[in-house]
């Protein structure tokens, strides 16, 4: 990498690249306290999220039965979850009988090994690839570089932060921590072969992106994507996409692997007219998206001749036991969550410390990564045990979710589970005013009193706001003044109207 | 190395503990399973046009004798790939080049050629979708995607309203590929900018009658 | 009809005005109004903040206390609170049940039944929107995320809004998006809690209005605050002080 003297250098985010794509940083408080001085950052996430969701909402309000497509959305991602064996072993002969040949990967260094072994098979040093969330969770590019192969990102945001060095903001739109100079700053210095006298303007970036990119798409041996849905009675797998990327990967090559994680599965192709309805509209806020590419195993004489498929558990199976929590792998990736999330809008995605981010994130990662299970993360002040508090459960997420999964629910829940983790361990100040409030708030006598307390304090300030209080209050008075008290208490108050 | 069936065993065997007595879900679909509008009806058309545009796509509606001066028109490029099944008498008024995939074209010599002319298995009105399914006059899908311009004819019988209209009609083991106006990205900014990898210029013959 | 307030734990020590409007407005408008002494919390902080199995005693407090409408003592509760409401609605029976009491679950869902929102009591149960108030000022509306989207209680606040005698509505800007309290949050993510105030207490701002109003003592808590320390003047105002205001009391906003 090159700096040159003069020229403001674009630093990677995060500044060290992580260890574990699901698990990095402080927890999420501490990283929000980062991004959240950001003031670039944060113009350029409220302009795109506000952009995408009235996009979102505009053309969701077009279909008058688009409560029933969610409905049916749900019913059938809860229906494959509840089938999942039986689907997966149906994939898998269907795809083999068309000519696919099917792995099966516990996590994600055994996924790495699979797919690292078939491409050095080829005999390929560089492969192209589609965007996919599943091969950026299991770090699957630098398993590649590794074993000296170079993975391509062909997708304009992923070789963005590709070249950036960065880790993805955003599912949909992994650079939308970007903006444009800083993309022109990353072309021209990382991509070797930008334009001389390149503009910062969204058409030359793109234009730029298509020229660095033609060529290796054009000598690509072997192409790596991921996958939107797989049928499982035809074998049957289909990558939505915009920029066209997605085809040049799925055609061009002689050999493709997808990877894809076992929640992908869907029963028949009837179902693609539920999910490819929902998912552009949620997704990119459009009707339908540019290209949809759908292949069953091989194809003589047409696209890529070799075809593996990699069916990914690393952690599924673990967020599938818990009965509330398991409804995260209904998700389609479609990322409204995070445009309607008003935390993600001020924090950004790089906060939630993992590939997933938002309020999917939120319920997802900690699920992956067993939050509160026997040596798994737990409690509020873990990079991923924080990750369910990092809500207010405004319920926005919920209602725009296509396939009506339930995060606030889920994240309750997930909340429970980080803070109570098996066994015994000594209670944490939170635990132990928790437990003082709940003797407190479970008696009216007690409450009584408590009310009767702050209107002495109240009488005793006489109507004047307080502008300070200490630790913990401090961290509401930061910006806002506590509250003017009353003067008397409720209970007097109705004690003496009762009297009336 | 790591034993395949091992993972496999041990993946299934995890979600069936994960899955212990859970209980089959009903699917009700109480979505439209049909469009309102009638396949190949003018409504139809109008939409599938509209949408089309919206998406900025060039459309140019036309009767079936008027096919092959229409092509003509919008293939004023030096060269043009057509696949095998497509109708020889739209081919009548070219002047590009005509380039067939017989022998197969290699991908630089796709990707030198101007333009590529087909038909479509299935159009969705109320999406601007054209699907491609590899049949006649459609040709291996690396043909429909090197090529800067795709000149696509639709004909009126094979425009349907909406998308489970689409999947009814077609069969999903074929080699897919759905178009909905030309390639495009939003990943500066989310300003849209449209033509990247795939052909920058869509136009869509709507042949009525 | 007989209407038991369930003044919620927060207005209940902080915000004793939003309890006593609720009395005085359902009292003018001819009903008989209790206030259960045992009354304390829903239980919505503990099982929001992860502490579902120690809200267990809240939970069971706040149903035994309100039990007694299944006998016929009240024909209905009404909380100043639409996610207090919320809780009581959607959480305190699921609590119960997979804290292994399902009779406390039962009896929960019962009491759930009758229990209501101060919107949803005046238009669904009682069927007025134009409850005779007077409130000769300009005013924005914070419509609250639960109110929106755990209760749905849709335009409801606005209908009775809209009826009161003197007011001016002015359109509050990305109204509903969060205010930023959501609780503990508020405490464990100050920062982001801080951010997503400053806009909410922006946007109030902009309206140029004198009032604030939300149906939520908590969410108003959070924007006032903000506001306050703005020295913004904006004031702040529980639905039920607006509709409990008339000429002869007119609102003073502070508590009584």
């Amino acid at each position: 990498m090159s700096t040159f003297l003069g020229m403001p250098t674009v630093r990677p985010q995060p500044s060290r690249p992580p260890r574990d794509p699901l698990r990095w940083g402080a927890s999420f408080p501490h990283a929000a306290h980062e991004t959240l001085a950001d003031g670039q950052l944060r113009a350029n996430l409220r302009t795109a999220t506000r952009t995408i969701r009235d996009k979102r909402r505009r053309v969701t309000a077009e279909l008058d039965d688009w409560e029933q497509l969610r409905d049916a959305g749900a019913a059938i991602k809860a229906s494959a979850m509840a089938r999942l064996p039986d689907l997966l072993t149906q994939l898998e002969e269907s795809v083999t009988a068309r000519g696919g040949v099917v792995h099966w990967a516990r996590d994600a260094a055994e996924a790495n090994e699979v797919v690292t072994g078939i491409v050095r098979e080829a005999g390929a040093r560089e492969v192209v690839k589609v965007k996919s969330m599943a091969t950026q969770e299991i770090g699957l590019n630098e398993a590649l570089a590794e074993a000296g192969i170079d993975a391509i990102e062909t997708d304009l945001a992923e070789r963005i932060v590709q070249l950036a060095g960065d880790q993805p903001s955003h599912i949909l739109v992994p650079a939308i921590h970007r903006n444009r100079e800083e993309i022109r700053e990353i072309f021209t210095h990382r991509m070797g072969d930008a334009p001389e006298g390149l503009s910062s303007e969204p058409r030359e970036l793109a234009m730029a992106a298509r020229a660095h990119l033609r060529a290796r798409f054009l000598r690509a041996e072997v192409a790596i994507s991921g996958a939107n849905m797989a049928i499982a009675e035809t074998g049957t797998v289909a990558v939505v996409e915009s920029e066209g990327n997605g085809r040049m990967c799925l055609t061009l090559p002689r050999l493709l692997v997808t990877v894809m994680g076992i929640e992908k599965v869907l029963p028949t192709a009837r179902d693609l007219e539920v999910f490819l309805q929902l998912l552009p509209r949620s997704s990119t806020g459009e009707r339908m998206n540019p290209y949809t590419s759908m292949w069953t195993g091989v194809t003589p004489g047409d696209g890529p001749q070799e075809f593996h498929l990699v069916l990914l558990d690393n952690g599924r199976t673990r967020a599938l036991a818990d009965e509330l929590g398991r409804q995260a792998l209904h998700c389609i990736r479609c990322s409204a969550c995070l445009n309607v999330c008003p935390v993600y809008e001020h924090t950004g995605g790089h906060a939630y410390g993992s590939v997933y981010p938002g309020p999917i994130g939120a319920i997802l990662t900690p699920q992956l990564l067993g939050v509160g299970e026997p040596g798994g993360p737990a409690g509020a002040h873990d990079p991923t045990g924080s990750l369910p508090f990092a809500s207010t459960l405004c319920g926005a997420c919920f209602d725009a979710c296509p396939v009506k999964i339930d995060i606030p629910a889920a994240l309750v829940h997930l909340r429970e589970r980080s803070l109570h983790p098996p066994g015994p361990h000594a209670p944490s100040a939170t635990d132990v005013s928790m437990r003082v409030a709940a003797r407190v708030l479970s008696s009216g006598r007690a409450l009584r009193w408590a009310g009767r307390a702050v209107a002495l304090v109240g009488r005793l300030t006489g109507g004047r706001a307080i502008r300070w209080l200490p630790w913990p209050g401090s961290l509401w008075t930061r910006v806002r003044d506590a509250p003017v008290l009353p003067v008397r208490s409720l209970a007097a108050w109705w004690a003496r109207r009762s009297l009336r | 190395m790591t034993a395949p069936s091992t993972a496999r065993a041990e993946m299934l065997g995890r979600i069936r503990r994960a899955l212990g007595q859970s209980r089959s879900v009903e699917v009700e679909r109480h979505y439209h399973r049909t469009g309102a509008l009638v396949a190949g009806s003018g409504e139809v058309l109008d939409l599938l046009a509209e949408r089309l545009e919206d998406y900025r796509a060039t459309v140019v509606r036309t009767d079936a004798s008027a096919v092959p001066r229409v092509v003509a028109d919008l293939l004023d490029v030096p060269s043009v790939a057509v696949p095998d099944g497509v109708p020889a008498p739209w081919l009548a008024e070219l002047t590009a080049e005509v380039r067939r995939d017989e022998p197969a074209l290699t991908h630089a010599e796709l990707d030198d050629t101007a333009a590529v002319l087909t038909t479509c298995r299935v159009a969705i009105a109320e999406t601007g979708t054209v699907v491609l399914d590899g049949g006649p006059g459609q040709g291996r899908r690396a043909l429909t995607l090197l090529p800067d311009r795709h000149v696509v004819v639709v004909e009126a019988d094979q425009v349907v309203h909406s998308v489970p209209d689409a999947i009814a009609r077609l069969d999903v083991t074929r080699p897919l590929t759905w178009i909905s106006g030309p390639s495009a990205t939003s990943d500066v900014e989310l300003v849209r900018v449209e033509g990247v990898h795939g052909p920058r210029d869509l136009r869509v013959v709507l042949v009525d009658g | 009809m007989r209407i038991a307030v369930f003044a919620t734990c927060l207005v209940g020590t902080v915000a004793p005005r939003a309890a006593t409007a609720t009395v005085r407005l359902l009292e003018r408008l001819g009903h008989t109004v209790d206030m259960p002494a045992d009354q304390a919390c829903c239980g919505q902080m503990h099982v929001n903040t992860g502490y579902g199995p120690e809200a267990m005693g809240v939970i069971r407090n706040h149903v035994r206390t309100f039990a007694p409408v299944l006998d016929g003592r009240w024909d209905a509760i009404v909380a100043p609170s639409g996610s207090c409401v919320g809780s009581i609605r959607h959480q305190q029976a699921d609590v119960a049940r997979r804290n292994g009491d399902d009779r406390l679950a039962r009896t929960a869902e019962q009491v759930s039944a009758r229990t209501y929102e101060l919107s949803e009591l005046l238009v669904d149960v009682l069927g007025v929107t134009d409850v005779g108030a007077w409130f000769p000022h300009t005013v924005t509306y914070h419509p609250t995320c639960h109110s929106l989207r755990v209760l749905r209680v849709g335009d409801r606040p606005r209908q009775l809004l809209e009826a009161v005698e003197g007011i001016e509505l002015r359109e509050l800007g990305e109204a509903e998006q969060c205010c930023g309290f959501g609780g503990t949050f508020s405490l464990k993510n100050s920062e982001t809690s801080a951010a997503m105030v400053t806009d909410k207490a922006d946007e109030v701002v902009a309206t140029g209005a004198e009032v604030v109003a939300a149906g939520d003592w908590s969410c108003l808590l959070n924007i006032s605050g903000a506001l306050d320390r703005r020295r913004t003047g904006v004031r702040a105002a529980h639905l039920a002080e607006i509709l409990a205001s008339t000429r002869d009391e007119p609102w003073q906003g502070a508590d009584l």
